[in-house]
């Protein structure tokens, strides 16, 4: 649906968006995502027609960024961050300002507003001017404004940027309301966020590609790297090390510091992808030590997040 | 259609904020105070100390109507979400640009006040009063293109007020200068100056080659704003 070739980008002599290349299918909810500065808003503004691209080329549905921007435009909505909106223009009036823009048709206009209106629960706002609202709801308004006249293609720029931790919920329920039936490109720097929208994830740093694949790819490809972590009371490092390092698939055993002597914390690394937990809990079972926590930990998102994009 | 939308809604936002109101007091006290103080000493039944007035008088105030049609946008980041709506550069400018001159036209509604007063008074020839609002429309266009292309160089409404300012100024005064341009140039400078082509229309006299004066002024203005647009790209 949305080929992107080459996209390069200059501002002066800084290189913000470095030869990307992405193919974006019809129906899915795409992650940007990023650290501060890597490019991603850039991308986003050159998709949308707002810059255009120094070099590379950008194809919705075969037509090129250059020459076709407007048919583009009018198959796309877009959020720039935190929604910078009319601040002297009541809701009501804004929505049909950009209803009267996109061409919508005078009889199906009240409809589509009260669709809306509906969706992103914007009943009370109506009739307040824009600039008293709260950025939560200024970003309802921003979202409306996108899915206007229902375009097939939703860009939204950091949807959840400087939201309370409510309207972080409810944004993200609409997003996944619309993602069942458009494609959604959004970015972020968060990823839990990421990881609880999307289907596939590109993370970029300082203008290029660093990773690409679906969510679950990603969250599997790193879920061998994990740890058990076991407190015991009643229990001693050396026994405990020879216990369990008997183990097939341990690669080492090692004591965490413990708030006080009796507690026995320990860490259980794995050289094999294979399930031990039921081989673990019965070597404990075998003892008289009194087990005080078992949980495991997998790597995720975040590692790899943080290792593609760390400066060196 | 997009140009007549961005023309509505900008011609709403003017009454929206306290701006429209002001200009327009300070606009009518001014060119009230002007024309009243002189008339009855003129002893003439005319609206020409109105219209001599007027080039001066607009250098200040259509930059003021002007400064915030592009300025604000950039300043708050709404030009993004206007850019990316399915319009052109063209419809963007022009629907601004009409949204300043029918503002100045809104203006100059309530001065027909003077004309009626004075027709009372004397035998008010209406030939001259109708040549010099035509002529006052043309100002008002051609200062709207130089200040619409001043408020899309700067975020800053008060810098774009100001450069736009320097400008119709410059333009007003040109003639009174030329005193001062080596003589071979005097021609052509004296071409340049406003108040020299309105005060021709407001005789009377409506001239081809002063509406091509005001209409070129005018597409220079909003075409200098087309490039800067596309140079934002």
């Amino acid at each position: 649906m949305i080929h992107v070739e080459n996209l390069t980008k200059y501002y002066n002599d800084f290189c913000a968006v470095d030869h990307i290349n992405l193919d974006i299918h019809k129906g899915e909810v795409l992650g940007l995502l990023g650290p501060n500065g890597a490019g991603k808003t850039t991308t986003l503004r050159m998709l949308t027609g707002y810059f255009l691209p120094s070099s590379g080329d950008i194809r919705v549905k075969d037509l090129s960024v250059y020459d076709k921007s407007f048919e583009i435009k009018k198959m796309l909505g877009y959020l720039p961050e935190s929604a910078p909106l009319y601040h002297n223009m009541l809701v009501a009036d804004y929505l049909n300002y950009v209803a009267n823009i996109r061409g919508i048709a005078k009889d199906k206009r009240q409809a589509r507003i009260k669709k809306l209106v509906e969706l992103c629960s914007m009943k009370e706002i109506m009739h307040k001017t824009i600039g008293e609202l709260s950025k939560g709801l200024k970003q309802r308004v921003g979202l409306a404004h996108a899915m206007m006249d229902d375009p097939e293609i939703l860009v939204l720029d950091e949807p959840t940027s400087g939201l309370d931790p409510n309207q972080i919920i409810e944004i993200r329920e609409i997003i996944k309301l619309i993602g069942k039936e458009k494609t959604i490109i959004l970015s972020t720097h968060i990823l839990s966020e990421a990881e609880a929208t999307c289907d596939r994830i590109v993370i970029i740093n300082k203008g290029k590609i660093v990773a690409d694949g679906k969510t679950a790819d990603l969250k599997q490809s790193v879920g061998r790297e994990r740890a058990i972590y076991l407190s015991l009371i009643n229990s001693d490092f050396t026994a405990a090390s020879e216990t369990l390092g008997t183990i097939d698939g341990i690669e080492a055993v090692s004591k965490l510091e413990s708030p006080n002597d009796d507690l026995l914390n320990l860490k259980l690394t794995f050289s094999s992808s294979d399930d031990q937990r039921a081989e673990i809990y019965n070597k404990i079972k075998a003892t008289d030590w009194i087990l005080m926590d078992f949980h495991q930990e997998a790597k995720t998102l975040e590692n790899i997040f943080r290792e593609l994009t760390k400066e060196n | 259609m997009q140009v007549l939308h961005i023309l509505n809604k900008e011609f709403r936002d003017y009454f929206v904020s306290p701006i429209a109101y002001i200009v327009i007091s300070i606009f009518l006290l001014v060119t009230g105070w002007f024309f009243f103080a002189t008339f009855f000493l003129l002893n003439t039944a005319g609206m020409r100390s109105f219209f001599d007035l007027l080039p001066m008088i607009f250098a200040f105030i259509v930059p003021a109507v002007t400064m915030r049609l592009f300025s604000e946008e950039l300043h708050i980041g709404s030009y993004e979400l206007l850019l990316t709506m399915p319009v052109t550069f063209r419809d963007v400018i022009v629907g601004k640009f009409l949204a300043g001159v029918a503002f100045i036209a809104a203006m100059l509604v309530p001065t027909l006040a003077y004309p009626i007063t004075v027709s009372f008074m004397g035998d008010l020839d209406w030939g001259p009063v109708i040549g010099g609002y035509v002529g006052s429309l043309l100002l008002g266009a051609a200062f709207a293109g130089i200040g619409i292309f001043a408020s899309s160089v700067t975020r800053n409404q008060i810098v774009a007020f100001i450069i736009g300012l320097t400008i119709c100024f410059a333009l007003s005064l040109i003639d009174s200068m030329l005193f001062l341009i080596p003589e071979g140039l005097v021609g052509a400078f004296g071409y340049l100056g406003a108040r020299f082509h309105f005060q021709n229309i407001a005789k009377g006299v409506i001239d081809t080659r002063d509406v091509l004066y005001f209409l070129s002024v005018m597409f220079v203005g909003l075409y200098g704003t087309f490039m800067v647009l596309k140079e934002k790209k």
